[in-house]
């Protein structure tokens, strides 16, 4: 008796499917558990197992075409069986039929067979999910199959391949402000590399017990962006349409991670401040980031942008700017490099930046001159 | 903000008693007692005895006063002091409110509402006790509404005046008291329409009137052994709500209809049989009942108590239908 082959529903959220690519030809003989064809659902590409054995007499669906989940897709037969009446009402094959071989294949609303009971959901369940059921062993009375008899089986055949996080509020806010500066902004990149043998050893010497208070990489640079800025006040501005808006005031955006995304908290008027103010105003803003605690103000408005990777081992990176700013300042890791110093190998301490511009705002002399000033303070970083 | 069932089923009245002076309100004691259970409190004093109307202990003759208001264009609400006693009335209301429509082809109609409370309370004896929606369910021309929640208490009751047609609504004497979060002014709530009481993927719990709290509690308890029961109310139950219920049965394949009727005939029979019609393949057992006992209720407490499905049966019978005995 022919038996037809349907498009299954192998997950809940599956409402259609593709046949990839049909394993078995119109004509082919297949058994049982045969692969017939590669289904791709919205999770993943699965096989297509046949139900029954036979020939397989139509392939009904081309390969690369998307019908929904219980679309008869193909007929297992007899050589000579007639098909018209399961034929009737299926879908018509699309003229553009592939040249290649028209495969084809086979699973079928196969019933359970004459094996034991099995209740009429574990039956809709092995027809949706080409299960036979003739190799299950029913836990319920009597030994019906009931439903969690098929939960290993249904487990691996539902088992997505990617995982989907909702996306939270933050995230949701990423993806916008991401992508609204990506697509018009146009950015370009310039990269520098700064000596910092003189920023670590005012590290060092912050430590020291007189000192009232320590500094990090990022005291030290937003210092010296801060120096850069102030020779170069071009870089400390925002595209507005019709003008370009120059700011008088230094209001450094740091970018802070956290767990599910980021935050860029604004260090105000970095101009007026000296490198232990800049560190101390710092580290309470970062913290209070970290926890959450954080006002909507605090937050917008930077005039230029710091992103720092540096303590996850990164030689470099180019970060995307958040509008309205017109740089950011990506700042990778201090490396042990070898350098050439007065016609002599030796071992240099260097940190690479990388500076992301608004080409609307910046030309490219314009980044370069910045950050040279910037270079030259860092590694003055006791002038700082 | 909160009140009791009690208290939404005055608001109910009152204001739709406000809205359309064609309502009045008719049965034992509703006047000057202010109701066997206190539901028409000031009643009187707002609306007067012509529209609060204390009757004689006659359940047929109100009931047929009713429904001839009902017929010549006024909108009776008739407290029963009990469906028990509504049995008095059954010629009424199953021969005359319930066929009038049809056998005049249409041309009168009898908006009429029959409250009061089914169901037992505590020690009322075998003729008090009693569980007769299924009676009424049976009974085409009529519809059965039977709330659980002061939210819906409120909103089915004013729904249940403003239809053309007679209405049986069954409150309960244990759930006046209960307290919930009511919506302010001016609402309703359909008629015929189920409601998902709590979600869940495992097990779908079927009940209404006090028979919801049980339900809920048990999905309470199950719940902290990790199985996720849904609890549906019909809320209605007569016209049945089938698309929701079917909806839930296809989700979890697993059906316990919780009842405090009597097994045979009773309405679970009904909900199981439509249940079955629709969803039979998407489901994995037998739909399972629990119900009252078949028997007269007792009245000893403790024979009484154990004549009421109560949380435990419910969970054992979620165990059954989960194969995890």
């Amino acid at each position: 008796m022919a038996s037809r082959v349907i498009m299954p529903k192998l997950t809940d959220s599956m409402e259609e499917g593709v046949v990839v690519k049909w394993r078995k030809a119109e004509g082919e003989h297949v058994e049982s558990g045969d692969v017939l064809a590669e289904i791709e659902t919205d999770k993943a590409v699965m096989d297509l197992e046949a139900f029954a054995s036979g020939t397989l007499r139509k392939v009904l669906v081309p390969e690369g075409t998307t019908v929904p989940s219980g679309t008869l897709i193909g007929v297992i037969g007899e050589p000579d069986e007639d098909l018209r009446e399961i034929l009737e009402g299926a879908v018509p094959a699309p003229a553009a039929r592939p040249s290649t071989p028209p495969p084809t294949a086979v699973p079928a609303s196969a019933p359970p067979g004459e094996e034991g009971s099995a209740s009429p959901r574990v039956r809709t369940l092995a027809r949706e999910h080409g299960i036979d059921l003739q190799t299950i062993k029913g836990s319920g009375p009597g030994g019906r199959i009931v439903e969690r008899d098929l939960e290993p089986f249904l487990t691996k055949k539902d088992q997505p391949a990617v995982r989907e996080i909702l996306l939270s509020q933050m995230r949701k806010a990423i993806v916008r402000i991401t992508t609204q500066s990506k697509a018009p902004v146009p950015h370009f990149y310039v990269t520098i590399e700064v000596d910092m043998a003189e920023g670590l050893w005012m590290i060092e010497e912050s430590k020291k017990p007189p000192a009232s208070s320590s500094v990090s990489i990022n005291h030290l640079v937003i210092a010296a962006a801060v120096q850069g800025l102030k020779q170069h006040p071009g870089l400390n501005a925002a595209f507005a349409g019709e003008v370009i808006r120059v700011f008088s005031t230094i209001d450094i955006g740091i970018a802070v991670a956290l767990e599910d995304g980021l935050i860029v908290p604004v260090l105000r008027d970095c101009g007026a401040k000296n490198l232990a103010q800049i560190a101390e105003s710092e580290r309470a803003l970062v913290t209070r980031a970290r926890n959450r605690d954080l006002s909507p103000e605090e937050y917008t408005g930077a005039t230029f942008l710091i992103s720092n990777l540096g303590k996850f081992d990164v030689e470099s990176f180019s970060a995307v700017i958040l509008p309205p700013a017109a740089a950011v300042l990506a700042v990778g890791s201090v490396r042990e490099v070898p350098v050439v110093k007065d016609g002599r190998v030796a071992v240099g301490q260097r940190l690479k930046l990388t500076l992301s511009c608004d080409h609307r705002v910046v030309d490219g002399a314009a980044a370069a001159q910045f950050l040279q000033s910037f270079k030259r303070a860092l590694e003055r970083a006791r002038a700082l | 903000m909160k009140a009791t069932y009690r208290e939404a089923l005055n608001q109910a009245l009152r204001e739709e008693m406000r809205r359309d002076d064609r309502i009045f309100l008719i049965g034992e004691d509703v006047a000057y007692y202010q109701g066997a259970f206190k539901v028409s409190k000031g009643f009187l004093e707002e609306f007067g005895p012509r529209r609060v109307v204390d009757t004689p202990i006659t359940e047929s003759g109100f009931t047929g006063l009713a429904i001839g208001a009902a017929m010549t264009g006024l909108h009776p609400v008739v407290e029963v002091m009990t469906f028990n006693f509504a049995i008095l009335a059954m010629d009424q209301i199953v021969n005359n409110a319930a066929k009038i429509r049809y056998m005049s082809g249409g041309q009168i109609s009898v908006p009429l509402v029959i409250r009061g409370p089914g169901s037992s309370a505590h020690q009322l004896g075998a003729q008090h006790s009693q569980s007769l929606e299924a009676w009424f369910c049976h009974v085409p021309g009529l519809k059965v509404v039977a709330p659980a929640t002061p939210y819906d208490a409120k909103g089915l009751l004013k729904s249940a005046i403003r239809d053309e047609n007679p209405i049986i609504f069954i409150e309960a004497q244990l759930l006046y008291p209960t307290q919930g979060e009511i919506g302010e002014g001016d609402y309703t709530i359909p008629l015929g329409v189920a409601e998902v009481k709590r979600p869940g993927t495992d097990v779908t719990l079927i009940a209404y009137s006090k028979m919801l709290l049980v339900a809920l509690e048990a999905a309470e308890k199950l719940a902290q052994e990790g199985i996720q029961a849904e609890v549906v109310d019909p809320r209605t139950l007569r016209p049945l709500d089938l698309t929701t219920l079917a909806a839930s049965a296809k989700k979890t394949g697993k059906v316990v209809i919780v009842e405090e009727g009597w097994p045979v005939a009773g309405l679970g029979a009904q909900i199981a049989e439509s249940l079955y019609r629709t969803v039979f393949d998407y489901l994995d057992g037998p739909i399972i009942r629990v119900t009252g006992r078949d028997v007269p209720m007792p009245y000893a407490r403790n024979l009484e108590n154990a004549a009421i499905p109560e949380v435990n049966q419910v969970v054992a019978a979620v165990h059954q239908v989960l194969y995890r005995n």
